[in-house]
């Protein structure tokens, strides 16, 4: 028998105040455990999604790539707002005429330990990206470099015999298969970073711990707490620390737009990109005087799948692309200052001409589908219009929908994938339409032409040119700037004119919320970079 | 007693060791994998990714790499934040949401417990109209609308509070009351329910006969019975609040499990997702042994089994 029922209630414990004052220590360790105190303020917050990893040899992505390019410095910087890449950890660069050899002469520069950088340090990080057991996902950026490719496939283990070489600790060599007429602009990119090989050597997995890290670039890494804050102080160690004027900048994680642009109004952030503008919020916010925008090395477009019909027929192709009318979609869908694309590649770039498309011509796309044999979309079967599940998607979607519909009696219907499960799809080839994107990664069309290349995992389209390949190969052999440019021109031209393989629709434009007033140097950029060091508070007078 | 925790205990490794495997194939079932992406890898750089994560490996060989780490306490990297273990990240995002999960349940249990007995105390007059209103609103307005009409008072309208983050004590307020409300709401109705099945029963009118002042009649037998079937809702409560906190972490950009849970599953980081889904699942299967004990201490009528 339970005793507890029939005790007598005058024996019950004198425990009622014991043990609310109980409840109470329970409730404020458990507060004191979750939260601490509030800090030190920062002198700049800006959202920047959680990182993948911040490890420069393995980075992949704009929000690890933002952190990286703050704590390091590579041989080159690319300049705040034209980005164009000038000496930095390099003092001084020189190459052969050929473009294939380039030496770099380093300043006299430290790690944030205060161990001298040498140009071992560089070996070692380049060395790094392209050992298979790294996994480096931008491993093929120095494939150029002479062994590079055959390293990273492990047919030889030897990194001596790479066309990396240190002559001495301030002098950096590299020998290139080919010339690479970007391959200064690389040199600022963050996967070619160096690393501190006595850091890395001692801890290989947790190196980028702010318990261990190292750097040598404007800021030092202070604090990572995941999917909150990747806070940085200022590296008084910096060759260049004079010209850094912030003292503590916090990297804010948030992935929910609503949230971030509350966050951000609510003065919690002093600079959002897109991921910080919900959609709805588009037409009011682009009137104020805080919204900045610029255009952006990235395209909004749609693949067609070349391997099956009725997609197999140029005339098909180009009869869907004439058919769509990308500004209505720009003016009464996208609304936020986007760009018609008339071109693959985004204008912009120095010294190339993009090809100039002509774009919305609905009697020229009705014939051109009578010409392929479905006279007013006769005999045309159902055609599937693939996208990945989002708003915005949808509703381009289903302009073309009514657009083709309207003007060339095609059946379209439309079908909606979550992410991963679109990409596996559209990589196996499973589709008929399907809506692609890209974001350029260094400042040359090359980044958006090599992408078609026959049997290329990016290509996706089913097109295949041995006419394209090879021209490809010879511009990328080429040393004359402008006869390569001339050939890359071609090549864009073949995928796009020609061939119509693709459907452009859009040029994004980078978005971005700040006060001009009180912040120098954050003019948005081609690549949507943040130069942090460069970044400087303007007089007093915006003051909070 | 002993006996029963120790059983129920023994229960706990069939059952957990049954999610594990068919969470583990459930994940790879999904179409689309962790290294699917706008951009292809290289092929070669592909392979070595998944020679680095052992997916080079058969599934069933996989799995048992999987559970012989488990046996040591390593839940294995994370596929997508590739300088993290797993173990590192939920044992980051756990004190959170339990933070935020307990000062919820706490101020839902403040504010229900007394609303309902007040309710029921004053049956059919006004305050048991106003307490049977506030609850009623609890339940039918949902945390997405709730969270976001809190910010629109608290941070735009007066100013008081900051807007989402975690590291103080001020930016844990609105979250927890977004998350609390709808539990407090059914609290109320619980206890008033309760309250009211017992206040008229032989043993409340004994104590009072035996000439016990009013407020001990209620805190210590009254409230004793009428609060069980607050105690039982504890459980799932608890459990949906774990869980559930997805959207209020969302709105209030809060580090917890959630995120990491749905973003888990959407990247395909495999490790993460299984990790997520055994720590929640260890926590409702202890909550549910938790709350069999707490029943049985409250109403020893009840067998334990």
């Amino acid at each position: 028998m339970p005793s507890s029922l029939h005790r007598p209630w005058f024996s019950d414990p004198p425990s009622m105040r014991g043990s609310v004052r109980l409840r109470w220590m329970v409730l404020a360790v458990l507060l004191l455990a979750g939260c601490g105190f509030d800090e030190e303020p920062a002198d700049f917050r800006f959202l920047n999604p959680e990182p993948e990893t911040i490890d420069p040899g393995r980075v992949s992505g704009q929000a690890g790539g933002r952190i990286a390019s703050a704590l390091f410095e590579g041989l080159c910087v690319r300049r705040h707002p034209d980005l164009q890449a000038i000496p930095a950890v390099a003092e001084t660069i020189e190459t052969t005429p050929d473009g294939r050899v380039w030496t770099f002469h380093l300043r006299d520069t430290v790690w944030s330990d205060g161990r001298p950088l040498s140009s071992e340090d560089f070996r070692f990080a380049w060395t790094r990206l392209l050992a298979p057991k790294t996994a480096a996902r931008y491993a093929n950026l120095l494939f150029a470099v002479k062994g590079a490719r055959a390293f990273n496939r492990g047919e030889f283990t030897d990194p001596s015999r790479l066309g990396l070489r240190c002559p001495d600790p301030r002098t950096f060599v590299v020998e290139l298969e080919h010339p690479v007429p970007y391959f200064l602009d690389l040199c600022a990119f963050y996967s070619l970073l160096p690393v501190p090989k006595h850091v890395v050597e001692a801890h290989p997995d947790l190196w980028i711990r702010p318990e261990f890290i190292v750097s040598n670039g404007p800021f030092v890494l202070d604090q990572w707490l995941l999917h909150r804050r990747i806070r940085m102080r200022r590296n008084p160690r910096y060759w260049n620390a004079d010209a850094v004027t912030l003292e503590i900048v916090d990297a804010i994680a948030g992935d929910h737009a609503n949230t971030n642009f509350n966050r951000y109004a609510s003065g919690g952030l002093d600079w959002v990109d897109s991921d910080g503008v919900p959609a709805a919020l588009v037409d009011r916010l682009s009137r104020r005087p805080d919204w900045h925008t610029a255009p952006y090395l990235s395209t909004y477009f749609y693949r067609f799948n070349l391997r099956r019909p009725p997609f197999d027929d140029r005339r098909v192709r180009q009869a869907f692309y004439f058919a769509v009318d990308a500004q209505s979609i720009c003016t009464n869908v996208l609304r936020g200052g986007q760009l018609v694309a008339h071109s693959l590649v985004p204008p912009g770039l120095p010294g190339y001409q993009e090809v100039h498309l002509e774009g919305y011509d609905p009697d020229r796309a009705r014939r051109l589908l009578a010409e392929a044999g479905y006279p007013d979309g006769e005999g045309l079967p159902k055609i599937e219009l693939l996208f990945n599940t989002s708003e915005s998607h949808r509703q381009i979607a289903e302009v073309l929908q009514q657009q083709w519909r309207e003007i060339l009696g095609a059946r379209v219907e439309l079908r909606n994938m979550e992410w991963k499960v679109f990409q596996a799809t559209v990589q196996r080839g499973d589709y008929q339409i399907a809506r692609g994107g890209w974001i350029g990664d260094y400042l040359d069309p090359s980044t958006f032409l090599d992408i078609w290349e026959s049997g290329s995992g990016n290509n996706r389209t089913g097109f295949r040119s041995s006419v394209y390949d090879s021209l490809l190969q010879e511009a990328a052999t080429t040393v004359d700037p402008a006869e390569r440019m001339r050939q890359l021109h071609q090549l864009e031209s073949i995928v796009t004119v020609q061939e119509c393989i693709i459907l452009p629709i859009y040029t994004y434009v980078v978005t971005n919320l700040y006060d001009a007033s009180k912040w120098e140097g954050l003019e948005p950029t081609l690549l949507n970079t943040l130069h942090l060091g460069q970044l400087r508070r303007r007089s007093m007078e915006g003051e909070r | 007693m002993i006996r029963f925790v120790l059983r129920r205990l023994l229960g706990t490794i069939p059952l957990l060791a049954a999610i594990l495997v068919a969470s583990f194939f459930f994940m790879r079932m999904a179409p689309g994998g962790p290294f699917d992406d706008e951009r292809s890898l290289d092929p070669q750089v592909r392979a070595n990714l998944e020679a680095r994560y052992g997916l080079d490996r058969g599934l069933p060989e996989q799995l048992w790499l999987y559970v012989a780490g488990l046996s040591r306490g390593d839940l294995g990297p994370s596929f997508k934040y590739s300088g993290w273990t797993v173990r590192e990240i939920l044992s980051q995002a756990l004190p959170v949401s339990l933070t935020l999960g307990m000062v919820a349940l706490l101020l839902a249990m403040v504010t229900g417990i007394p609303l309902g007995v007040i309710g029921a105390l004053y049956h059919r007059r006004w305050p048991d109209l106003v307490a049977t209103g506030l609850s009623l609103f609890g339940i039918c307005v949902p945390n997405f609308v709730l969270g976001p009409l809190l910010i629109l008072v608290f941070v735009f309208g007066l100013h008081l509070l900051p807007l989402g983050g975690w590291g103080s004590l001020s930016q844990l307020i609105l979250p927890a009351i977004t998350l609390g409300a709808v539990r407090a709401a059914y609290i109320a109705r619980l206890a008033r329910a309760g309250t009211l099945e017992v206040v008229d029963l032989d043993f409340v009118r004994t104590a009072r006969a035996k000439g016990l002042a009013e407020r001990r009649v209620l805190l210590r037998h009254t409230l004793r019975l009428a609060l069980l079937p607050v105690v039982t809702y504890l459980g799932p409560a608890t459990a949906s609040i774990l869980v559930g906190s997805v959207v209020v972490e969302k709105i209030f950009a809060i580090p917890g499990l959630g995120t990491f849970f749905v973003n888990a599953a959407l990247n395909r980081d495999y490790t993460l997702a299984m990790g997520t889904v055994l720590l929640y699942s260890t926590l409702l299967i202890s909550l549910n042994i938790l709350v069999d004990i707490l029943h049985h201490l409250l109403d020893p009528r009840q067998e334990l089994g």
